[in-house]
Parts: structure tokens; C-alpha cells; sequence
């Protein structure tokens, strides 16, 4: 493969990862829409916001980073599909704001009616923002991008019938995968009813979104010959590979086996991402090769070291997130099962030995700072400055210890 | 295909340009006080929970405790603000994404990672309160601390570039060939004075922000315990010794825009013609009919001085450049600009009042009438804040990439500019209203009732 398609590559594995973490958080929020009223409403909705509440932030990036690599590699691409695809964009992102404000208010709610409230918004928001998120990618697939500034019609390139039915099924995969896992959670729980709810829920969703993504083949085949050829192509092992994942998961799930169905559910889903990328390349936009496409090679390569350098440091920390996560170790209620420390040391470094050298020692380096910074002018002696003036302000932090004036 | 390109992306006719960029405007003065609270909030959380660690005083975790259930609530706000700009840089500017999207994009995809660690440490913490153990939840703040850091820093590094273009060459066609996006971003000149004058800027922001609410409640007759005390001591202390310190920084920012952005200097005086000897207008109205500022005090010399240390140095006038390459809104950028040092030297001398009744009576002021200041530093400095981002943004039109691209020709050829900036404006009034109540509620939760002390 040449350097000029490896960004396009970690893209889409940024996708299907966003379609499988960020995707289920879609659909926990579209079970909380749909789980009724009541006790057992709420018991639903309360075990599908406990679940997403620490992970939500982190699976959410995968979109900025899809988007970043994308503008910065693809740029001509990226500003096509921008323009044109501006108003399922701009829906996805009024969701986005509705669901990130949902979630930070209900930290805040007292009563049951008001998360409720929070939630019915939580829940219509993450319907309407993975439906204009699939309807992005099925315009791309279906080729009604043109190249350049809003090239393609506002309204006509996304509201074709292949465009509306990926949608749909980004809609119906998110809550499939929210339903399996929350059904595992609900076992890890050990929350019997939960587990049945979200099993008679993971079945069905399964069932749906299996049914949705062969009308979407149909609908393909009707509306976008190439892409069909290329997914009969190319991308049949990928489709091959959904379909048994779709079906193993759903025997899973019967069976009760759900830490094995989590991954072959996710499994599934990714292989549709890998399915769609394996059937339209080379071809990006219509007339738009992704060589032709690929941003210079210092930019490639730019971009392809700090992803590898940023996966160093990423990959760990989400690791620390999983697996605590998955151990049920994050949470907000029932917490202290620590004790609070005992005190180790008093106070006594900070309790400010000699603020009167401390403080000439900042008032020294803000002289050093108007010498270097202001009165000087190269860059060294700004950078001294820079130094300095920190330097200044730290001592003084320190120098204004101890933090309990009597009052 | 350069040319291919190049066609498809010729400048388009697009009757809401001005829409567009208030639109863009609207969303960063949304965003950027959250991102002060982004970088410089987790720092004070994580300074309170390590005296908490070192003293074993449960009122300083109980504090650490409080404060970052705000921290995550502002972050996650900060969150879809962020995204929706992220959003709008394509769907508002498709033309400078696809011109430039190669030279500046690396830096996006750094702070890409940075927020990624920063949203990953977050849940880890604000979700682990109790969980891990007193040493491990301490370390998980740290990285937040940095992130936050970081991941500011890559974003200025884009609007350093923005404002001082390098790293790549034009060809005959306009087309951008040639770029070296580390040099680019990271061996601008312009980076470095911007980020560390938005770094004070949160620092101020937060502080004065976090011990107004604190100092609000003192004059409200509110509780005034030693958890009060201390939670309006720390970030107050922090505000008024970077309140001073920042205006040595704004100096120095102020003196590479004389240098390298001088039309954008002229406009923050409206100095019409270019002048030896130039004076500081404070106050007073630009007419461009005329080209003169009215009304408003004159020093003589000033200005020459504080830009190049000279009271006769030249400086360059808004007619140095044809009138289409000056900045449109001269009175706009001026009043940012006048009321940003105006403030922030207001904020410089509460700070120092405060740090000399500190250091001569080792107590805290007071005076309510410094309370009642310390209340309307929160907004000011918030203020302050904004006015700066206008004097950088509005003072470098006309263009997008100074002197290279225009903003008119970056705008999207797509229509419904209007009702998008109206359903933004709509939406974004009720998050400002949601923040509102949420932080209310935040504030009077009985969260670690149990762990207070008696004052």
C-alpha cells in the first residue's frame, strides 16, 4: 500500500471504532428513549447511563479524530464533502451539543422528573445524530459528492434512498450494540432483570439490523451499481464476515454467553466499515482518486508518526479506562469503600518556612522578567523571560503559603 | 490535478459572509471560557486533592471532591463546543480546509490525542473518587493537568500560523506546494507569545471566576468558614499574582504584532497615516471618513515607545496597504483592544492589592467593598478574555491566513447560512442557560457533608 492511503486507513479504523464504542453509546441512549415509564423504566434508564457515564467523552474523540486525519490529509475531500454535506453536519452537531448538555446536566438532577426529562432529550438527540452521521457516509458511498465548494446539492445528496436507509441502519447497529452490552453489564451487575430486558432487547435490535443492512444491499444494488460490484468484489469477505459475527452474536446473546457476544457483535459491525472501504476504493469522490486526493508527502508523513507516537501514549490510558470499566472500579455512588488517607505528613513543607525570601525571590525574577522579556528583544532573552516570569509566579504561589490566613 | 483543484475551489459568491464569520465568532466566544476552565481548572483540583494527600485533611478533599464534579461538567460542555467548531471549520470555511487543511491539520490531530488523554484521565478521575487508592486517583489527575495544557498549545499553534503563515510556498497557480507542517506550526515565531499569553489568561479567568462565586457568598452572609476560606484564597491567590504578570506578556505580544502584523497594530489605534512618533490614543472613536480618531486622550510618543522602545520610531499606518487589505471594523478591534488592557490592568491592580495585604497584615483582606471587586473581576476577566480573541481574529482581516487568503475566499459556496447561525444562537443561549442551573445545583449539593469539619 502507498503512504498515500495509510491515513485514509487509521480513518477508518478511527471509524469503525467510533461506529463501535461512540455507536453504542447512540444506542444506550435510544433504549433510554424507549424504556417506558416506571420502575422498570427507570431501572433501564438508570443501568444505560451508569454504564456510558465514564467511557461517554473518550468514545465520542474517535469522531474528531476521523475528522482531524481527514482535513488534514484529504483536504480537497474533506472541504467537498464538508460543503455539500453541510446540513446532516450541522444536525449531527446540534445533536452532539444536546447530548454532551443532557449528560453534564443530570449530575445535577434532584428529582426523577427531571432526569427524565434529560433523558428523553438524551435519548431524541442520540437518535438524530447518528441518522445524519449515516446519512454522511451513504452520500459519500453513493457518490453524490462532487469535488469543490458545495458542489453537490444541499438537500439532494443526502436524502437519496441509499443515503436515508445507512442512516437508518447507523441507528439500528448502535442499538444493537448498546443492547449487548449492556446486557453484559447488567450480568456483571448482577441485575437478573436487566439482563433479560437488555437480552429480549439485543435480540431484536439484532434481528432489525441484520434485516436493514441486506435491504441496504438491495438498496445499493438499486442505486449504486459500482459500490455493489465493489462489495460483491473486493469487499465480500468483510460482508461475509459481518454476517457470521451478526449470526454467532445473536447465538451468543441466546445463550447467555455475553463478554464473548460484546466482541463478536462489535466484530460484526466493524467488518461493515471494512466492507464499504474495501468496495469504493480506489475511487474517494467521484473523479477523486485517493492518491489524488493525498496531501503532500511531509504531511503524510507527519501525520502518520504522531498517530503512532499519539497510539503510545493512547493506547494505555484506554486500556487503564476499559479495564477499570469493565471491573465496575468507576463510578459515582456508593463510593468510599476507601478510607479517607490518614494524615501522613502535616502540612508543615508548605506551612511557608521563610515567605519573606520566597517573596524577594519572586520580586527578583520579576525584574529579571521586565529585563529579558520587556526591555530586551531577542527571541533567546524572551524565552528567559518566559522562564523567568513562571519562575516569578510559582515562588510567589509559594511565598503566599500558608493557604489558611486567620480570618 | 492542481489545477482540477484549484477550479473546483475558486472563490464563490456567497451573500452571508458576514453571518458566516459571526457564526464562527458566536462558537468560539462559547468555547474559549470553557477551554480556560479546560486548561487551568484541573490544575487547581489536583493542587487541593495533594494537600489533601499530604496534610490528611478531609476538608481539602472534600473541596478537591466538589470542585471536579464541576470540572467534568464544564468539560463535557466544553466537549460539544469544541466539536461543533471542529464542525464548523469545514462547513463554514470548506475552501481554506481544502487549500490549507495539509499545512495546519498536523496540529489538530496532536491536540486530537491530547483531548483524547485528557476525556480518558477525566472519567478515570471524576469517576474514581473513593475507588482507587488516595496515590493512584492523585496520578490520574496529572495527565489532565498536561493535556489541558497541551492540547491548547496545538491549537494556538494553528492560529499562530494563521496570523504568520509559513511553511509552505505558493506556485503560479496559488497553489500551496512545498509544506512542511512541523516548521509550520511549531517554528512560527507567533506561537510561542500567543500561548503564553492565553495560558495566563485562563489562569486569571479561572481564578477570579472560582473566588468571585466564593466571595459572593462572603457578601451574601453565606457561610464564611475555613472551607470557604480556603476555596476562595487558592485560585484568588493565583489570579492576582497572574493578573500582573500578564501584562509583561501582553507587552511583549503586543510588540511582535508591531512587528510583524503592523496593519493589525495600526487598527488596534486607528493610525491612519504612518507616523514617527506616533501617540496612544486612549479612548475615542475612529472615523473613517477622515482617518482620524476624536475625542479620547492623546500621549504623545506613546505609542512608538511602548511598540519599538523609540518615542520617535515609525510606525506603520492602516494606509501603508490598499484600503481592501485594512481590517473592516477599525472601532470594533479598537474597543477590544482598549477595553482588554483597560481591563486587564484593573485585574493587575486588584491582584496587587490583594498580594500586599497579604504580605503586610498575613491576612485576608477585609474591606466588602474588595469583595464586592473580587465579584466583578469573574465577568470582567471573562470579558477581557473575549475582547482578546476579537483583536487578534477581527484584527487580521480581511484575511483568513494573513496576507494570503481572504476570508471571503475560504466561505462556503453553500446556502442556509442564516438559519444555521440562528439555530445555533438559540441553542447555544439554552446551553448557556443549562450551564447556569447546573453549576447552581452544583453549588448546593451536600456532597461529603459527612466530611466536613466544623469552621
Amino acid at each position: 500500500m502507498s503512504l498515500d492511503a495509510v491515513p485514509l486507513l487509521l480513518a477508518l479504523v478511527g471509524l469503525a471504532l467510533y461506529v463501535v464504542l461512540g455507536g453504542a453509546d447512540f444506542g444506550a441512549g435510544l433504549w433510554q428513549l424507549l424504556a417506558g415509564r416506571g420502575a422498570r423504566g427507570e431501572a433501564v434508564r438508570e443501568h444505560a447511563h451508569d454504564a456510558m457515564a465514564p467511557v461517554w467523552e473518550a468514545n465520542h474523540v474517535w469522531l474528531v479524530f476521523v475528522l482531524v486525519v481527514m482535513w488534514t490529509c484529504y483536504p480537497v475531500a474533506f472541504g467537498s464533502i464538508a460543503s455539500t454535506l453541510a446540513v446532516p453536519l450541522f444536525l449531527a452537531g446540534i445533536g452532539i451539543v444536546f447530548r454532551g448538555t443532557a449528560y453534564a446536566l443530570r449530575a445535577g438532577t434532584s428529582r426523577l422528573r427531571e432526569q427524565a426529562t434529560l433523558d428523553t432529550v438524551f435519548g431524541v438527540a442520540s437518535v438524530l445524530t447518528p441518522f445524519a452521521l449515516g446519512t454522511v457516509v451513504g452520500a459519500i458511498a453513493a457518490g453524490r459528492v462532487p469535488v469543490g465548494n458545495a458542489a453537490g446539492g444541499l438537500w439532494s445528496s443526502w436524502t437519496g434512498a441509499l443515503p436515508l436507509t445507512i442512516g437508518v441502519l447507523a441507528v439500528a447497529l448502535g442499538a444493537y450494540l448498546a443492547a449487548v452490552y449492556l446486557a453484559a453489564d447488567a450480568v456483571r451487575r448482577e441485575s437478573s432483570e436487566l439482563e433479560r430486558a437488555f437480552r429480549a432487547r439485543a435480540l431484536a435490535a439484532g434481528v432489525v439490523a441484520g434485516a436493514l443492512a441486506v435491504a441496504g444491499l438491495l438498496v445499493v444494488h438499486a442505486d449504486a451499481r459500482a459500490l455493489y460490484e465493489g462489495l460483491v468484489g473486493d469487499g465480500l469477505p468483510a460482508l461475509i464476515l459481518s454476517g457470521l459475527a451478526g449470526v454467532a452474536t445473536l447465538a451468543l446473546v441466546w445463550m447467555r454467553r455475553y463478554e464473548v457476544a460484546r466482541y463478536s457483535a462489535a466484530l460484526a459491525v466493524a467488518a461493515v466499515v471494512a466492507g464499504w472501504a474495501l468496495a469504493q476504493q480506489p475511487v474517494l469522490l467521484p473523479g477523486l482518486t485517493v492518491s489524488q486526493a493525498a496531501a503532500g508527502h511531509d504531511t503524510l508523513v507527519a501525520v502518520v508518526v504522531s498517530v503512532a507516537a499519539g497510539a503510545l501514549v493512547l493506547a494505555p490510558s484506554l486500556a487503564l479506562l476499559f479495564t477499570l470499566t469493565l471491573r465496575g472500579r468507576l463510578g459515582y455512588e456508593g463510593e468510599a469503600t476507601q478510607p479517607p488517607p490518614a494524615p501522613s505528613r502535616a502540612v508543615g513543607a508548605l506551612a511557608a518556612s521563610r515567605p519573606g525570601l520566597l517573596a524577594r525571590i519572586s520580586l527578583a525574577c520579576l525584574l529579571l522578567t521586565v529585563g529579558f522579556l520587556t526591555i530586551a528583544d531577542a527571541g533567546w532573552a524572551h524565552a528567559v523571560g518566559v522562564a523567568a516570569l513562571l519562575a516569578c509566579v510559582l515562588t510567589g504561589f509559594r511565598a503566599a503559603l500558608p493557604i489558611e490566613p486567620a480570618d | 490535478m492542481h489545477a482540477v483543484l484549484a477550479a473546483a475551489f475558486a472563490p464563490v459568491q456567497q451573500q452571508y459572509l458576514l453571518e458566516a464569520r459571526q457564526m464562527q465568532a458566536l462558537s468560539f466566544a462559547a468555547h474559549i471560557p470553557l477551554v480556560c476552565f479546560g486548561v487551568a481548572f484541573p490544575a487547581l483540583v489536583v493542587f487541593v486533592e495533594w494537600l489533601a494527600l499530604r496534610g490528611g485533611d478531609p476538608l481539602h478533599r472534600t473541596l478537591a471532591r466538589r470542585w471536579s464534579r464541576v470540572m467534568v461538567a464544564l468539560f463535557a460542555v466544553g466537549v460539544v463546543t469544541g466539536t461543533i467548531l471542529s464542525f464548523e471549520l469545514g462547513l463554514l470555511w470548506p475552501a481554506f480546509m481544502a487549500r490549507f487543511g495539509s499545512v495546519f491539520g498536523l496540529a489538530f490531530a496532536l491536540e486530537g490525542f491530547s483531548f483524547f488523554v485528557e476525556a480518558i484521565f477525566i472519567g478515570v478521575y471524576v469517576y474514581g473518587w473513593g475507588r482507587l487508592s488516595p496515590r493512584a486517583h492523585l496520578l490520574c489527575g496529572l495527565p489532565i493537568v498536561l493535556t489541558g495544557l497541551t492540547g491548547s498549545a496545538m491549537v494556538i499553534a494553528v492560529n499562530g500560523w494563521m496570523n504568520h503563515p509559513t511553511g509552505f510556498r505558493l506556485g503560479p497557480g496559488g497553489q500551496v506546494t512545498d509544506v512542511h507542517p512541523w516548521s509550520a506550526l511549531f517554528g512560527n515565531s507567533f506561537f510561542w507569545h500567543e500561548l503564553v499569553h492565553m495560558y495566563f489568561a485562563a489562569y486569571i479567568v479561572v481564578g477570579f471566576v472560582v473566588a468571585g462565586v466564593y466571595a459572593w457568598g462572603r457578601l451574601r452572609r453565606g457561610a464564611w468558614g475555613r472551607y470557604e476560606r480556603t476555596a476562595l484564597v487558592i485560585p484568588l491567590t493565583i489570579a492576582a499574582l497572574a493578573a500582573p504578570a500578564q501584562l509583561l506578556v501582553g507587552d511583549w505580544a503586543a510588540r511582535e504584532v508591531a512587528t510583524r502584523q503592523p496593519v493589525k497594530l495600526a487598527a488596534f489605534e486607528g493610525l491612519q497615516q504612518t507616523t514617527a512618533g506616533a501617540s496612544e490614543h486612549i479612548g475615542g472613536i475612529y472615523h473613517a471618513s477622515s482617518g482620524q480618531v476624536t475625542g479620547g486622550i492623546a500621549i504623545p510618543d506613546l505609542l512608538s515607545l511602548l511598540a519599538f522602545h523609540d518615542p520617535h520610531a515609525t510606525v506603520q499606518g492602516l494606509d501603508s496597504v490598499p484600503p481592501d487589505d485594512r481590517p473592516p471594523a477599525i472601532n470594533v478591534i479598537r474597543f477590544a483592544f482598549q477595553g482588554m488592557v483597560g481591563i486587564g490592568t484593573l485585574l493587575a491592580l486588584v491582584g496587587v492589592l490583594v498580594l500586599f495585604v497579604r504580605w503586610r497584615r498575613r491576612r485576608l483582606p477585609e474591606s466588602v467593598w474588595l469583595y464586592r471587586a473580587l465579584v466583578a473581576c469573574g465577568p470582567l476577566s471573562l470579558v477581557a478574555l473575549l475582547c482578546g480573541w476579537v483583536v487578534t481574529e477581527v484584527g487580521r482581516q480581511p484575511f483568513v491566513v494573513y496576507d494570503v487568503m481572504r476570508t471571503s475566499q475560504a466561505v462556503t459556496g453553500a446556502g442556509g447560512i442564516p438559519v444555521g447561525y440562528a439555530t445555533l444562537a438559540v441553542v447555544y443561549l439554552g446551553l448557556a442557560g443549562a450551564v447556569w442551573w447546573i453549576l447552581r445545583r452544583l453549588a448546593r449539593m451536600p456532597l461529603g457533608e459527612r466530611e466536613r469539619q466544623p469552621a
